[in-house]
């Protein structure tokens, strides 16, 4: 231990990322001429010194076990000289300056299990959060409705042949961890019941200030019950966002019965020929069903195929509705149109129909 | 422990452990296969499956000496039937920028997991961080002993400055238009105590992505957004151009009419662009890699204020600085963000993320708060409604009597 003591250190940062770059990387560092996408999930890029780097880029399961690092640390040695990275969306790249070398290692990535595609106008790897595996605050699974949908939709991973990219992403409540608010298509795990107050335990573990604050509607209010200071909670007001929650552990929203999924759509962060845009709901509520969730699968296989079949090349899920307008949207998809679709939050007027330009 | 290597029975996962995408409940048996805890995860995570319902404990504090943030407490509310997972915290490890590694740093960790965690990761974690996932209060200090010992740090949780991340950006980007690694790991550097040590209203967010495509999300999800951009003309190789055509690109309708701000006109020979009206949204670059290239003066556009909804509602950055020039030692970059921080810290409620305090106090008195003089930039308009502030009005000039 006194050892241990002498030897810590802290604040020393992560490793300088210089000394993991690939030498074709630091060679041509910022010099990059242009690239190429060869085949799903394979791309070159072209330096102005002439080298050329390829990628091979293939879907994980974002949650891996070390036995798995091990073995794509095993198919760097062999194929990239020990070099490989990950992108923002959980994907695994292994950066090559061999051509020969991509048919091999696509080859045994494929017969690995690990699908190699997630480039251009494709579905990329989903974006998620932790769920049941490790969350307090989920309203569902990430892991198994992402495995589901994914089994369904790999086809649109390893090829090309949608009108635009499409990106997914799930969280499993709204704290949104994965920041689903901006995607082609969102899955978010919803609670539809209000907390459920354990009073024994509120008053010796939270604060009731912080909790009272916590709330954007003020549904939560200071009340003394048996003698005890603690916390009420208009139901009608609370619109289970759960950062009563966040604040106060004696206030659990989770709820098997209620729980669920509702589906957003048309979001995007690129600044690509529109601005970034938030998603829009498209699916109040769906239930929690496991192990397959086939709703949900069923409901995002819908919205991708009638968004492929009808939006113009380079048009993403958002660009598509701005043109067709939500009318159609509603129409073209067949899904109801609710109150639960219309905002009533703050600046919710924003997005009323302030015209009388209307598609019919 | 040792002696109970028996896998939970789990029929609902095992649908999972089916079916062409890669499995996450492969990943949980292969760990289970030398871990107990993932043993125990498997357990759970099946009651979860039956149940429908989540079976992890609120948060609690836990961490390593001197340090506020990095590690998750997590506990099981089924510390009876599951003791193995009783604990289940999760630690941040600082990934290097642009999640590049070798297969030996990677080892490291690995090998290091086995010996004190459930042998489960994410790689990465939303935030950037490299997630190591499921270990127990004790073992804490020498995970962190040993992870310093191999050159790595914890990341930042709660309300501190959050591990910094970015795109690719130049280590393979011929659209970078600033270091965007550079600039991750020297704010990184320049901010470890505000990481390490939660010191704010609520947790702030770098994200620097290299160009306006945004591959990190920044613009939907960080506190301050760093996103490259150019200044001039687009450097365009008419050859090049040409030779898409030949591709069966049909530059009118795949570039032309898809531009923004339509200023671009082809004649079949020719693509000439009126740079005067381009918004520099890369879609024209993106379609035609090898003929279009960002202008040569390059920095990036800074915005403000992204977050997901808790609590006010969900935001995107905002401008702040239209132009700024991108190179180390990042000086003007750093000041603005000090005195964004220091009014922040200041002002700001608890738990409300910067985005949130500039809508509350007015973007017009945070920029003046910071020394930053309102620009037509920074707004989509101008105002529609005529409720103005003036802190000031003028009085007559008392008349003085006169004898």
């Amino acid at each position: 231990m006194a050892e241990t003591v002498a030897q810590r250190k802290t604040d020393i940062g992560p490793p300088h990322y210089q000394k993991f770059l690939p030498p074709i990387v630091k060679q041509n560092y910022g010099q990059w001429r242009y690239h190429e996408i060869l085949r799903p999930g394979v791309m070159v890029h072209v330096a102005e010194s002439g080298d050329r780097l390829y990628t091979v880029r293939a879907g994980s399961p974002r949650l891996l076990s070390i036995q798995t690092i091990r073995e794509f640390c095993d198919l760097a040695d062999r194929y990239s000289g020990g070099h490989l990275r990950f992108t923002s969306r959980n994907n695994i790249e292994f950066l090559l300056t061999d051509p020969g070398t991509i048919d091999p290692l696509v080859a045994d990535l494929n017969t690995r299990g690990f699908p190699v595609g997630g480039m251009a106008n494709a579905i990329s790897n989903m974006v998620h959060t932790q769920g049941w595996v490790h969350c307090h605050s989920a309203a569902t699974d990430a892991s198994g409705i992402v495995k589901a949908v994914m089994d369904e939709l790999i086809g649109y991973f390893t090829t090309m042949k949608l009108p635009a990219k499409l990106r997914l992403a799930l969280a499993c409540c709204l704290n949104m961890c994965g920041a689903v608010h901006c995607s082609d298509i969102a899955i978010l795990g919803i609670h539809r019941r209000p907390p459920k107050i354990d009073q024994d335990r509120l008053p010796k573990v939270c604060e009731i200030p912080s909790v009272v604050a916590s709330c954007p509607t003020a549904a939560v209010r200071p009340k003394r019950i048996d003698g005890k200071e603690t916390v009420e909670v208009i139901e009608e007001r609370c619109m289970f966002c759960g950062n009563c929650y966040t604040v106060c552990p004696a206030m659990p929203l989770a709820d098997a019965l209620n729980d669920g999924v509702s589906i957003w759509v048309g979001g995007k962060v690129s600044n690509a020929r529109t601005a970034p845009m938030f998603s829009k709901l498209a699916i109040p509520y769906l239930p929690n069903n496991p192990p397959r969730w086939p709703e949900v699968v069923e409901a995002v296989k819908h919205l991708v195929e009638v968004w492929a079949a009808d939006a113009k090349k380079y048009e993403r899920m958002g660009e598509w509705i701005q043109r067709i307008g939500w009318p159609r949207f509603f129409q073209k998809t067949g899904i109801p149109f609710t109150k639960q679709h219309i905002d009533d939050f703050r600046y919710a007027g924003l997005s009323y129909q302030r015209s009388v330009h209307i598609k019919s | 422990m040792g002696d109970e290597k028996k896998i939970p029975k789990t029929p609902k996962l095992d649908e999972l452990d089916k079916g062409p995408w890669p499995s996450f409940v492969r990943e949980i048996k292969r760990a289970a296969e030398k871990s107990p805890m993932s043993r125990g995860l498997l357990g759970v995570l099946e009651r979860s499956y039956n149940e429908k319902v989540g079976h992890w404990k609120h948060g609690g504090i836990v961490g390593v000496r001197g340090y506020g943030g990095g590690v998750i407490g997590r506990y099981s509310d089924l510390p009876e039937e599951f003791p193995d997972i009783a604990h289940f915290h999760t630690i941040r490890v600082n990934q290097p920028a642009g999640w590049f590694y070798t297969s030996a740093a990677l080892r490291t960790i690995c090998d290091l997991w086995e010996r004190h965690g459930s042998g489960l990761t994410n790689l990465h974690g939303s935030t950037g961080d490299i997630i190591l996932l499921g270990t127990r209060t004790e073992e804490l200090e020498p995970i962190f002993s040993e992870l310093t010992q191999m050159g790595f740090d914890l990341g930042g949780s709660g309300s501190d400055i959050r591990t910094p991340s970015c795109c690719v950006g130049p280590a393979r980007c011929e659209w970078a238009c600033y270091d965007t690694l550079g600039l991750t790991y020297d704010l990184t550097m320049h901010y470890q105590d505000e990481i390490h040590r939660p010191a704010f209203p609520y947790k702030f967010k770098f994200k620097a992505a290299g160009c306006p495509n945004d591959c990190v999300a920044s613009i939907a999800r960080a506190d301050l957004s760093i996103i490259g951009t150019w200044k001039g003309p687009i450097q365009v190789d008419a050859a090049a151009v040409t030779a898409y055509t030949k591709d069966g690109t049909d530059i009118q309708a795949d570039v032309c009419d898809r531009c923004p701000s339509k200023c671009m006109a082809w004649d079949g020979k020719a693509l000439t662009i009126a740079n005067e009206w381009c918004v520099r949204c890369m879609h024209c670059i993106n379609v035609l890699p090898t003929a279009l290239r960002p202008g040569p003066e390059r920095g990036a556009t800074i915005l403000v204020g992204a977050k997901a909804p808790i609590i006010q509602g969900a935001m995107l950055s905002s401008v702040l600085v239209p132009f700024m020039k991108m190179e180390p030692p990042y000086t003007a970059l750093k000041e603005l963000v000090g005195k964004m921080l220091e009014l922040w810290a200041e002002e700001g409620k608890s738990r409300e993320r910067i985005g949130e305090f500039i809508q509350r106090v007015g973007l017009g008195n945070f920029l003046e708060a910071i020394g930053l003089e309102p620009l037509p930039e920074m707004v989509a308009h101008p105002r529609e409604n005529p409720y103005v502030f003036y802190e000031e009005y003028l009085e007559e000039e008392p008349t003085e009597a006169k004898a």
